[in-house]
């Protein structure tokens, strides 16, 4: 156990805190978390850029800083921008999911054209992934592209396609080989989203907002070096993202600012004449989510210090969306439980708490449970590949109506 | 930077686990279980053969001046074989509160002995945390009156360190005129706990006066407790699916089925972080001050609330067989089971975090 960075990290934890401390006047305010960034955000995120706090690690010819992978640097920097309530650089499906696929799998091309723009918050990026028919089982998706005088003709609906409205353009997964297996016949197209054909319909939650949308695809033409990877090869650029988007949402830090705030939060709401901490079911509650958040955290450090030595986070890594989504989860159910009937205003109402907002995480939140791979997916990830638990056996294909019928007189005997 | 294991840690780990592989099979573990006094002479000779005894003895009195880190490595393999052998007390908490409380000519009298296997030590701590049914123990003069109940690893001790109702310690020696001993009998077969009965017992105080080793012995206690659950939900987790790829119905391995599939899955998922929780409140204790009594009520509490999760779920997934004594299992169900009550149990512990917080006043 040796917890310490060491005198050069500290050093530049120091170097981190001075621009910090210099700049942060210049920060946009960090509860704007709108889908395009303003000209202020935009600004901010060059002056990161150019000082390697965001997009540290990809190469300046591509619009990064253009460093060497240093985790322990990209840690301190979050925790940095964390610590001091300063908004870091722009996270978007753009920089988190699309850029680092590019750099993995793009042309030289593709590299050039797309990276740095989306750096610098210039082009915002959607993601067409799930459609109504095909969520846990993406790759069964629908939407089609053939190929017709040297473009993609794409015809289908995707579901799920937050800021599809303020987006410029669009990675997506369409089905390119219809004879091929699933998997293999998807591709990974990247197309402006100013193309004719396409229509944007906003999906209203429960949370009552339309943090969603739907995007319907009619006849969408797309030049057909517009694909990243081969044809039929997009299951394998999509995955190569998935991981990503399950980094992103499980960061123990995230958990702790949570926490945080909903220990003050149980500090200053009174119930009669005490403080909602004073009451000591609501407070056993607190202290075990406590606990649950420095487990979290723990296991956070070790997953990093895993990385450090090139090992696998194992199955410390296979938990995190999981177990950070259900504990987010808790720690909303309790702040509202812990303001009773002031928890249930919402839609701007008087008295309401910081704008609904412990409302509308308690019910976003669950959509982040189901998102990005639901809890049962996530379970079925950690029973086969942590345990080595047996796969479920497949199903008899529908056309191989014989055996089908054996399998349901066989299910039948075993039930009765 | 490294949140983890040493390679020295490692291969500790790695000698322990091979020991007891060979030396604490279930079968003997049921053998012991049956006798009055459950303790293994042949596990505490393995152990002692590896050094165990000495591990937190400092090196001037002949031990290994380890850390509690190290111990808690060593506790979860002897969770994980559920060892009939004394540990907590006389292998961790005697020899910190000598070390840490004891005069010159105890620390030269007990460490030697402790480090080498020839005596023992049981520590009796509980009523700090909470005295029930009566019990508590008043010091004056060098003489201990009243009730210590649950002293932890009690059989064939030589002597017993108590905390009297100031929090502050007591050497009192098992040859001590009016000193009752009384065996208590808990679910879990494999450690032995006891009651202790002074009427103006002759008693040799520590040097600590203000409690602060106290303290320090139930933030160790905590720790060793929780690295204890921690082994025994990892034997049940691996049990669990090892049956659950072995058992068939309906023609398929159970552990296909999503429904099983899923219960291992949950186990896995809580289980995974307590593991860095205890690494780390085991190296607040050793290292961080601030940290190591939250921690090592946070890694207490929360082990076991997860393990009683674990314990139970475990269980279901063998079926009826789980519920048998053929399958053994129920070892280290009750392992986990007196785990969560010992020291403190998670709403007990829960209500300090808080006051160590000042977010109310200390219970």
């Amino acid at each position: 156990m040796d917890l310490d960075y060491g005198p050069e990290y500290d050093t530049f934890r120091q170097q981190v805190r001075d621009f910090i401390e210099a700049h942060s006047h210049l920060a946009p305010p960090s509860a704007t978390r709108a889908a395009r960034p303003s000209p202020e955000a935009v600004q901010w995120q060059k002056l990161l850029i150019e000082n390697g706090y965001t997009a540290r690690t990809i190469p300046a010819e591509y619009g990064g800083y253009g460093a060497e992978p240093d985790i322990l640097k990209s840690r301190i920097i979050s925790e940095e921008f964390s610590r001091a309530g300063v908004p870091g650089g722009l996270t978007n499906q753009g920089i988190s999911m699309l850029v680092p696929t590019l750099l993995e799998l793009g042309t030289e091309e593709q590299k050039q054209r797309w990276i740095e723009p989306t750096l610098k918050g210039e082009i915002v990026w959607c993601q067409g992934y799930s459609e109504p028919g095909a969520g846990s089982d993406l790759a069964s998706l629908k939407t089609s592209a053939r190929v017709e005088d040297g473009n993609f003709v794409i015809n289908g609906q995707k579901i799920w396609t937050s800021t599809a409205k303020q987006a410029d353009m669009i990675f997506c997964l369409v089905r390119t080989e219809p004879d091929a297996p699933k998997h293999r016949g998807i591709s990974y197209l990247i197309f402006s989203m100013d193309t004719p054909g396409i229509e944007v319909r906003p999906l209203k939650t429960m949370t009552g907002h339309a943090e969603f949308n739907e995007t319907f695809f009619t006849d969408v033409r797309v030049p057909v070096d517009q694909i990243v990877g081969a044809r039929g090869q997009g299951w394998l650029v999509a995955n190569a993202t998935l991981g990503h988007e399950r980094g992103m949402l499980g960061d123990p830090g995230a958990l702790e600012n949570r926490l945080q705030v909903l220990i003050t939060l149980m500090q200053e709401e009174r119930i009669g004449q005490a403080r909602a901490i004073d009451n000591p079911v609501l407070r056993d509650r607190l202290l075990a989510l406590q606990a649950e958040v420095s487990a979290m955290k723990c296991n956070g450090m070790r997953i990093l210090s895993n990385s450090l030595k090139g090992e696998s986070g194992g199955m410390a890594k296979l938990i995190v969306k999981l177990q950070s989504c259900e504990i987010a989860h808790q720690i909303s159910a309790l702040a509202i439980d812990a303001m009773g009937e002031i928890g249930t205003l919402y839609h701007g109402s008087p008295r309401e708490r910081e704008g609904g907002a412990w409302q509308w995480n308690y019910m976003f939140q669950l959509g982040l449970i189901i998102g990005g791979g639901t809890a049962q997916i996530q379970k079925n990830i950690i029973a086969e590949r942590g345990l080595e638990m047996p796969r479920e056996p497949k199903l008899a294909k529908v056309s191989d109506a014989a055996k089908a019928t054996a399998d349901i007189a066989h299910h039948k005997q075993g039930s009765a | 930077m490294d949140f983890g294991l040493s390679q020295d840690q490692q291969m500790l780990r790695d000698a322990v686990a091979r020991c007891l592989a060979d030396t604490c099979p279930l079968d003997h573990v049921r053998e012991c279980a049956e006798l009055d006094n459950p303790l293994s002479d042949k596990v505490l000779g393995a152990v002692q053969d590896l050094g165990i005894p000495g591990m937190l003895v400092p090196e001037e009195h002949g031990g290994l001046g380890m850390t509690l880190l190290d111990a808690a490595i060593v506790a979860e393999q002897l969770a994980y074989v559920v060892a009939p052998v004394p540990f907590l007390a006389s292998h961790v908490l005697a020899p910190i509160a000598l070390s840490e409380a004891g005069s010159e000519e105890q620390k030269a009298q007990w460490l030697p002995k402790i480090a080498n296997g020839e005596a023992r030590i049981a520590v009796a701590i509980s009523e700090t945390v909470e005295a029930r049914d009566g019990a508590g123990v008043s010091s004056a003069d060098r003489k201990l009156s009243g009730t210590a109940l649950f002293c932890l690893d009690f059989e064939g001790a030589d002597a017993y360190i108590v905390a009297d109702a100031g929090g502050r310690l007591h050497l009192v020696t098992a040859d001590a005129l009016k000193l009752e001993t009384i065996r208590l009998t808990t679910i879990d077969r494999t450690r032995s706990v006891g009651e202790l009965r002074f009427e103006q017992t002759e008693a040799e105080p520590l040097v600590d006066d203000n409690g602060a080793t106290t303290a320090r012995l139930r933030d160790a206690g905590r720790v060793i407790l929780a690295a204890d659950s921690l082994g025994a939900g990892q034997a049940m987790i691996e049990k669990a699916v090892d049956y659950s790829g072995q058992r068939e119905q309906f023609g398929r391995l159970i552990g296909s089925f999503q429904a099983v599939k899923h219960m291992c899955a949950e186990m896995a998922a809580r289980h995974e972080p307590c593991r860095s929780l205890v690494w780390y409140a085991a190296h607040a204790f050793d290292s961080i001050p601030e940290d190591a009594s939250i921690f090592a009520c946070h890694a207490k509490s929360h082990t076991g609330e997860v393990h009683r999760f674990v314990a139970r779920t475990s269980t279901e997934v063998h079926g009826g067989m789980g519920f048998t004594d053929l399958m053994g299992l129920h070892y280290w169900f009750k392992r986990i089971g007196f785990d969560r009550q010992a020291l403190g149990g998670p709403e007990t512990v829960r209500a300090e975090v808080a006051a160590l917080q000042g977010w109310i006043k200390a219970p």
